[in-house]
């Protein structure tokens, strides 16, 4: 299984595994983090599983575009880096990935 | 009831839905120690109730991909579950739940998050087999179970949001699928004309036969099983399943014969209190006066709602007692159609269409008194999130600015 690296608001780092297949948002979710609230259930309709990608992901994962790109415009915390984690999906390519759940809009 | 759960827990969560878990997180988040007890009549843990007339019942998603939380989540941070079990009746004055399995479950502080059972049929025919609701995991696995079964004729009795995703789907499916409407236009209730013309001719154009102004009259059936619809009109419409989507009645009784307020929900005041002491509501279950309905009593059904309230309450349980304020949004899938809304369109007396319907991107912008009260987008994502900011603020636009798609909403926050 892919691996996933998880950083939380508090700054601390957790190594999960995540299933391929399933998006970072509920790999996120399915590991006790309580912080992401998903309200849409990832369909790219709430904002509310804002993550920053990692620097080194940034190319790897590629950028927000469309719909994405415009609803992340709602959070007050947009960076360079913000990814809707419901919107990646987890993949053989993006073991190790490094993400950090953006702060609370 | 499991033996292990203890008879009393220092806050008892009734109802196992989006609010239930979302207040048991909340509580946890925000530092709360004492005992958590949630009873929750369906046998599942707490799941995402949107997907069941989309994705999950499209097939798209399985089940454990609609879980709020995994279940060992919950074991984790120490929240009790009582599940496949019902509260029959609340006692105020001793602080006691009656249960369904014939247990009584003492409260410290109790939290009524009950949602609301499908409205049913009035007419004959109602009780048939094959006339579903769609409020449950188990409505929809009958439901899917029958089509795949190798029923085609499907009726949806109800044009609001869940009969139009549901006829989507099936639409999609290849299925024949009839939607009846009472009223002249579809979602009437939540929406203005120009959004319910739209999607009328969406779903026509996906090969539904939606009726409006279709009165039903019966269900007629054989066996036991529905085999047609007739309306008012003497028109018979053939039925393998039907689908009554038609609202919901809150669950709320045992709140009002315990002596709580309300009468379309239970009321709640501005910290999601009822009238009985230290029981609040939240939810689809809770009527309040909604700040951005000019103040008007009323319940909200969203996922939103359900998950704003139950944070409020959490925290005023922890001692961060604030007024219920949190910005109202909404959204809907059908086909290929993605509808976002922003704010309570309640008493609008103005529309201005931004784009053309006909493209399939376009925003309805709703005002009152010339204030932006509420935004629905169909497909303009960009429009949906820089639109909420002139709800938030009551931007009183310029109307011709307003409808032209080449001025981006955002320009018009600071008019
Ligand atoms: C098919 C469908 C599609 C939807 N789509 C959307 C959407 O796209 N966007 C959106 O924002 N909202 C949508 N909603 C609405 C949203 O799901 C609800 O607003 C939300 O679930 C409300 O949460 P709640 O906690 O108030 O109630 P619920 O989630 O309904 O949970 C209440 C729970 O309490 C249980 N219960 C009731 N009475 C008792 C009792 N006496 N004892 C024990 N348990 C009890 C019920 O069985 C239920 O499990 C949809 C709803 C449905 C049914
Ligand atoms: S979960 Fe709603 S946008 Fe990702």
């Amino acid at each position: 299984m892919p691996n996933l690296i998880v950083v939380n608001r508090a700054g601390d780092e957790t190594n999960i595994d995540a299933r391929e297949g399933i998006s970072v948002m509920e790999a996120i979710r399915d590991n006790g983090f309580d912080e992401l609230l998903a309200l849409c259930g990832g369909c790219c309709s709430c904002a509310t599983c804002h993550v920053f990608v990692d620097e080194a992901w940034v190319g790897v994962v590629g950028a927000a575009s469309g719909d994405e790109d415009d609803l992340l415009d709602s959070s007050d915390h947009r960076g360079e880096r913000s990814r809707l984690s419901c919107q990646i999906m987890m993949t053989a390519a993006l073991d190790g990935l490094r993400v950090a759940i953006a702060p609370e809009d | 009831m499991d033996s292990s759960v203890s008879s009393r827990a220092d806050v008892v969560i009734v109802g196992a839905g989006h609010g239930g878990a979302q207040c048991a997180i909340a509580l946890r988040q925000n530092g709360f120690t004492g005992t958590v007890t949630i009873v929750g009549r369906e046998p599942e843990f707490p799941y995402e109730r949107p997907p069941l007339s989309k994705d999950y019942f499209a097939r798209e998603k399985a089940f454990e991909r609609l879980h709020i939380r995994p279940p060992a989540f919950w074991a984790e941070k120490n929240i009790d579950f009582v599940l496949s079990t019902q509260v029959e009746a609340v006692d105020p004055l001793t602080r006691q739940l009656s249960l369904s399995d014939g247990r009584s479950l003492g409260y410290g502080k109790l939290v009524w998050a009950t949602g609301g059972d499908p409205r049913r049929l009035s007419c004959a025919g109602a009780d048939l087999t094959g006339v579903h609701a769609v409020r449950t995991r188990a409505d929809c696995d009958t439901l899917m179970a029958e089509i795949d079964a190798g029923k085609r004729d499907i009726v949806v009795i109800g044009g609001g949001y869940i009969g139009l995703e549901a006829a989507a789907v099936l639409s999609k499916l290849g299925l024949n699928v009839t939607l009846l409407e009472a009223l002249p236009r579809v979602l009437a209730r939540v929406a203005g004309e120009e959004l319910s013309g739209f999607y009328q001719q969406a779903h026509r154009d996906h090969g539904v036969d939606l009726r409006l102004n279709a009165r039903v009259e019966c269900l007629e059936g054989e066996n036991g099983q529905v085999t047609a619809v007739r309306l008012e009109d003497g028109e018979h419409i053939p039925a393998e399943a039907v689908i009554v989507g038609i609202g919901i009645v809150p669950a709320v009784e045992p709140l009002i014969l315990a002596g709580a307020t309300g009468g379309n929900g239970v009321d709640v005041d501005a910290f999601c209190r009822t009238s009985l002491p230290d029981i609040y509501a939240i939810g689809d279950c809770a009527a309040f006066a909604c700040d951005f309905a000019g103040g008007q009593v009323m319940r909200v059904e969203s996922v939103q709602n359900a998950n704003d309230m139950a944070t409020c309450v959490a925290k005023a349980i922890c001692g961060d007692a604030k007024p219920y304020k949190a910005f109202p949004w909404f959204w809907s899938n059908q086909y290929d159609l993605k509808l976002q809304t922003a704010g309570i369109n309640v008493g609008f007396d103005e529309t201005v269409v931004r784009g053309t319907p006909a493209d399939s991107a376009f925003s309805v912008v709703y005002l009152k008194d010339r204030r932006v009260v509420a935004i629905d987008c169909v497909n303009s994502v960009k429009d949906y999130v820089q639109g909420r900011k002139l709800v938030e603020n009551g931007i009183r636009p310029d109307i011709a600015k307003l409808a032209d798609v080449g001025t981006p909403l955002k320009e018009l926050v600071s008019t």
